[in-house]
């Protein structure tokens, strides 16, 4: 019986191949996914260890806050004397180095004056050449930055842009642009790339002017011989001040990569999540495939079981099929994986997001995790068609006629629809219940999703005759008979039309779900942004979420034209007792007519107790003891740098949406906000002008401030969200294309079950063309039923959403144009999956197709 | 032996009906494989069908019938010779220009009826006419559904007849599109004797009634008795005709030719 299995597998290799197709898609998102994110890991592991890679020990300030604009506490040249004196130690020398947040950021030009960009970090730092154990650069070309006018630059910057040694690269840093001598050219440490990053190198001094910072990011120590690093650390840290700490150079490695690590981890599995659709897509197809391929074998099996084989021993056969299909397609699913894990970094970098590159990692854990995903899914899915075969009494052998076609069982109809209404409870009871804990939620959700899959899948075919009559009719009026033909012949079988199209409905379903969600989302973004906004220009970074210096602000509000000109700082703070939050300094005197507030608690007189120390916070801040804040209330919180600040509520103001803030949760005066964090900067500045040429002309010594106007810098800050519906039509679209193998597999087997048939119909008349065209609308019709039941779902899936969030003003609309775009790819599926079948039937030769048994 | 059949007058011509030859075949070998293993299914085969005539063709399996019929009825294509359907050489047509050729001129049963299983009687009986964007004549199908006896029947799928009734559909279906001439490939082959006689009933009389020129491959010898005139192959050419003969006069001839 296993012969008979492996030789019915290369019997037919086309099926097999098209079958096993289905599987290696989603197993090699699988292993693309594992592959890219472990490559990023390891290339960020060598840039975070390669800043200490000589080090024994590492001084520096204590990372308090994530992602900080302004930067950790600093190390002062003080401390560097005092650990260079410690007699442990050899040798010791201070840097600007962290390359972990977003604090040393230093933009260089292109040869247009512009910035060179992206959304990828600009790296500003500092480094004496003097000892080469504690410098993680290595020279290219050229010489070391020295003195307040020379720069040097990394390998890639400098051949994308072809800037050459010795000549003139302008630099934005906290301040106006400055040039700088071109010194040399370095590469980092033993990174190949470091994505789209760019680094601007100075000497200390020169980087402490640039970035507009004191003392040193971290101070790299090296030991005596004969002194452990135990030893070496517990010297040094007698000496320390409580804002600063001392490390080994990995544990500093392992805490600088700690944000990029969970970023990385968040990547992986969103990715991950993708690949797990494509696998329960390609599971569908699988289900399919087999349950034909069982019933167009009856005879054959009929026959084995007269010769005397158990019904155990066809079973076997059956699964054993199915897993010899599931490791040969997983194992080429896993070498797929490569080409997915280029793929999905090109797709990173349409998105904005250009990773650093290492060799690429190819994990024994990747191999593992791959093979076993890709051949469970396809074990489980053959189980069901494989019992179906053990049900073929022997006495079908000798029974005459082709293919039994099975009526769509009541059974059948019954589970699908009890499992559809629990789902539907699932979702409702997920998303509108009311004190649900999130975990119901999400389960509510996620599982509801999957079940109401599977019961549409099993309702699906009673639904088929009514949907097959309806988005045929526009074929068959074009098609002629051909197009009658065609929409009859998808409803001949409707258990198989109903599985073939349901593959295609999980993916489409999905994409109508984002189209809907995404435009419900992106419009009360923008709706809330207006809201907030009260000017008619504003001011941001490039990429809108660094930070502008502070000059630029002041030119602003000096420039000819310009009627008010309200400068936003920004960073990030740890609150006692609680989670990270945004803090926001503004100007008291002009916010009020720069910003919307609507007032919860206090009034517009809160703005003005700003300037006398007071806060005013967005409405639903949690306080440490779990309440929410309110007037009167005290905050304490931390700043990066080690900074204690205390201030009491002086008014809530309104929150609008959940997506994009103007203002952060905490918002205090300029001034109080100067004095509590070390570089204060401007993330934002709202401008009421009537002309933009003083503007402009103010601001052309700050190539990094971008003026827009209001509507325009609305578009630019949500862009991020079609960024990421983009990024998902383009992973899902990879589900689409697993349920195409399906329907090419089904198509190609009713024209192998019907040769009969259509060499008869070449005989009374019917030219190759007419055959062609008959298939491809049969393929039409099995999609657009697919889009029928997914187009629809997804659509109510996305209401149901969007209406459990309404409270944050999260409206539901339907979006017209993408629905309209994904009936046309439907369509377009539905053709493309023909074209093999079609060119099969058209080529049958009538007299053998009449003679065929 | 290149038997040119003279014609025989037939037994009965309806008037208005020439006798005018209507399918002429000229010298057709046909040959399968190339070289040592080449079979030569037939050999030099010349013959001419006359219109309004019922020409079955006999032979032991392995005589080349069903080739001739296949390169006659522009299915298959001779390895030489020549055949016109109403004057047109079809053996130089193309694929399509040869499918529009049996949408005018050619009608098939098949001996496994091959209807369309999802279509009704009605709808499979039109289907030549719809493939081909032809109109349907009302008056027409209802003759053609009350000579097949399907009237009542019109709206059943295949499934729902028995094998006489979709062997009728099928006759009907060849009709429909007044052929010049029906091609029927061992239309009795898979029937039981009483419902075969009634498909020989249909096809005789639609020869006699509208003059349907009609060519049956057959083996059985009672279905030969129908036919104006009987032709027998043996290895690849026309070894023996005989005009109107009994069922006796048939099997003794078979024997001879060497069943």
């Amino acid at each position: 019986m296993r012969r008979v299995a492996i030789r019915g597998l290369l019997a037919r290799k086309l099926r097999s191949a098209l079958t096993a197709f289905a599987i290696v898609l989603g197993v090699a998102m699988v292993s693309g996914t594992l592959v890219l994110t472990d490559t990023i890991e390891k290339a960020f592991d060598s840039i975070f260890s390669s800043s200490y890679a000589q080090t024994d020990a590492v001084v520096s300030g204590r990372k308090l806050v994530e992602w900080s604009q302004t930067g950790k506490a600093t190390v002062s040249p003080d401390l560097l004397r005092r650990v260079q004196a410690l007699p442990e130690v050899e040798a010791a020398a201070g840097t600007i180095l962290d390359m972990s947040g977003d604090a040393n950021q230093a933009k260089i030009l292109d040869r247009d004056g512009e910035a060179i960009q992206g959304s990828n970090p600009t790296f500003g730092l500092g480094v004496d050449p003097g000892d080469e154990r504690f410098n993680p650069f290595r020279l290219v070309e050229g010489d070391w930055a020295s003195g307040p006018n020379e720069v040097v630059i990394d390998l890639n910057t400098a051949d994308a842009q072809g800037f050459r040694v010795g000549e003139r690269v302008k630099v934005a840093g906290e301040g106006p642009v400055r040039g700088f001598t071109l010194a040399g050219i370095v590469r980092f440490g033993d990174v190949d790339s470091l994505g789209g990053a760019t680094i601007a190198l100075f000497d200390v001094a020169t980087a402490r002017r640039v970035l507009d910072k004191t003392g040193f990011d971290a101070v790299a120590v090296a030991a005596r011989d004969n002194v452990s690093a135990e030893r070496l650390i517990d010297a040094i840290s007698v000496a320390l001040p409580k804002s600063v700490e001392v490390k080994t150079g990995s544990e500093q490695a392992a805490e600088d990569g700690e944000g990029v690590g969970e970023f990385v981890t968040f990547i992986r599995y969103f990715l991950l999540a993708f690949g797990g659709i494509a696998l329960f897509v390609g599971a569908f197809v699988i289900f399919n495939t087999l349950s034909i391929t069982v019933a167009q074998r009856t005879k054959e099996l009929a026959t084995l079981r007269t010769l005397g084989a158990s019904r155990r021993q066809v079973l076997r056969s059956v699964v054993l099929e199915g897993a010899i299909l599931g490791v040969v397609a997983s194992a080429a699913g896993l070498g797929f994986g490569v080409l997915i894990a280029k793929g999905l970094t090109a797709l990173m970098r349409a998105v904005g997001l250009e990773l650093p590159q290492a060799s690429m990692v190819f994990a024994t854990r990747t191999a593992i995790v791959a093979m076993l995903t890709g051949t469970i899914v396809t074990l489980f899915a053959s189980v069901w068609p494989a019992v179906r075969a053990t049900r073929i009494s022997p006495i079908s052998a000798v029974r005459e006629g082709g293919v039994i076609v099975k009526k769509p069982s009541r059974k059948t109809l019954v589970v699908g629809l009890v499992l559809s209404a629990l789902s539907v409870a699932g979702l409702v009871n997920g998303t509108l219940g009311d004190d649900v804990s999130a975990t119901v939620r999400v389960l509510g959700v996620a599982l509801g999703v999957l079940g109401l899959f599977i019961g549409i899948a099993l309702i699906a075919p009673r639904l088929i005759r009514p949907l097959a009559r309806l988005v045929g009719l526009p074929g068959a009026r074009l098609g002629g008979t051909a197009g009658r033909l065609a929409q009859q012949n998808a409803i001949r079988n409707p258990g198989r039309t109903a599985s073939t199209a349901a593959a295609l409905m999980i993916g489409l379903t999905l994409v109508s779900f984002v189209a809907v969600f995404g435009k419900a989302l992106l419009a009360s973004d923008e709706n809330n942004l207006r809201k907030q906004l009260g000017t008619s220009h504003v001011i941001s970074s490039q990429s809108g979420w660094d930070t502008v210096p502070l000059g630029a602000g002041e030119a602003a509000a000096a420039a000819e034209g310009v009627e008010l000109a309200s400068a936003i700082r920004g960073d990030r703070a740890q609150l006692r007792g609680g989670g990270e939050v945004d803090v926001s300094g503004v100007d008291p005197a002009t916010i009020g007519r720069a910003y919307n507030f609507e007032w919860i608690e206090g009034s517009e007189a809160a703005l003005a107790s700003l300037a006398s120390g007071g806060a005013i916070v967005r409405e639903g801040l949690e306080l440490p003891g779990g309440g929410k804040a309110g007037v009167g209330d005290r905050i304490r919180f931390l700043t990066p740098a080690g900074k204690r600040v205390e201030t009491v509520v002086r008014g809530v103001y309104e929150r609008r949406g959940d997506l994009d803030q103007l203002l952060g949760q905490v918002v205090l005066s300029q001034e109080a906000f100067d004095r509590s964090f070390p570089r204060p900067a401007d993330l934002l500045t709202l401008v009421q002008a009537d002309s933009t040429a003083g503007l402009e002309r103010a601001l052309a010594a700050y190539p990094d401030a971008k003026l827009q106007t209001g509507e325009a810098f609305i578009a630019s800050w949500t862009k991020w969200l079609t960024d990421v519906m983009s990024l998902f039509y383009v992973l899902l679209a990879l589900s689409v294309i697993v349920s195409l193998f399906g329907m090419v597999n089904t198509l190609v087997l009713a024209v192998f079950e019907r040769t009969r048939e259509l060499g008869m119909l070449r005989a009374v008349g019917m030219t190759r063309r007419q055959v062609r065209r008959m298939i491809r609308h049969e393929a039409v019709v099995t999609s657009l039923i697919g889009a029928a039941l997914g187009l629809p779902l997804g659509v109510a899936l996305g209401a149901l959403v969007t209406q459990s969030l309404s409270q944050y003003g999260v409206s539901f609309s339907l979006p017209v144009v993408p629905l309209v775009a994904f009936v046309v790819v439907a369509i377009v599926a539905g053709v493309a999956a023909a074209v093999l079948p079609a060119r099969r039937a058209g080529r049958l030769n009538v007299l053998e197709a009449l003679q065929y048994e | 032996m290149n038997a040119v059949v003279e014609l025989q007058q037939p037994a009965r011509v309806d008037a208005g009906i020439d006798a005018r030859t209507v399918v002429a075949a000229q010298d057709l070998t046909r040959t399968y494989g190339v070289g040592e293993t080449a079979v030569a299914a037939l050999r030099g085969v010349s013959l001419e069908i006359p219109r309004g005539h019922l020409t079955a063709v006999m032979g032991p399996s392995g005589s080349g019938k069903s080739t001739l019929m296949h390169i006659l009825a522009g299915l298959d294509k001779p390895s030489s010779g020549t055949v016109e359907i109403d004057d047109v050489e079809i053996t130089k047509l193309k694929d399509n220009e040869l499918t529009k050729l049996r949408r005018r001129h050619i009608g098939f049963v098949f001996q496994f009826f091959n209807l369309l299983p999802m279509l009704s009687a009605e709808e499979n009986i039109t289907l030549p006419l719809s493939i081909s964007g032809a109109k349907i004549e009302r008056e027409w199908l209802e003759e053609l559904l009350d000579a097949t006896g399907l009237a009542d029947r019109r709206r059943h799928r295949p499934a729902e007849l028995s094998g006489g009734q979709q062997q009728r559909v099928a006759v009907a279906r060849a009709l429909v599109s007044r052929p010049t001439v029906l091609f029927a490939d061992e239309p009795t082959g898979n029937l039981d004797s009483q419902t075969s006689a009634e498909i020989l009933g249909l096809l005789r009389g639609a020869v006699e009634t509208y003059g349907q020129t009609t060519v049956m491959v057959t083996h059985d010898p009672k279905a030969a008795t129908i036919a104006d005139r009987v032709l027998f192959l043996a290895d690849g050419l026309i070894v023996k005709e005989l005009g109107r003969s009994s069922q006796a006069e048939i099997l003794e001839t078979l024997s001879e030719v060497g069943r």
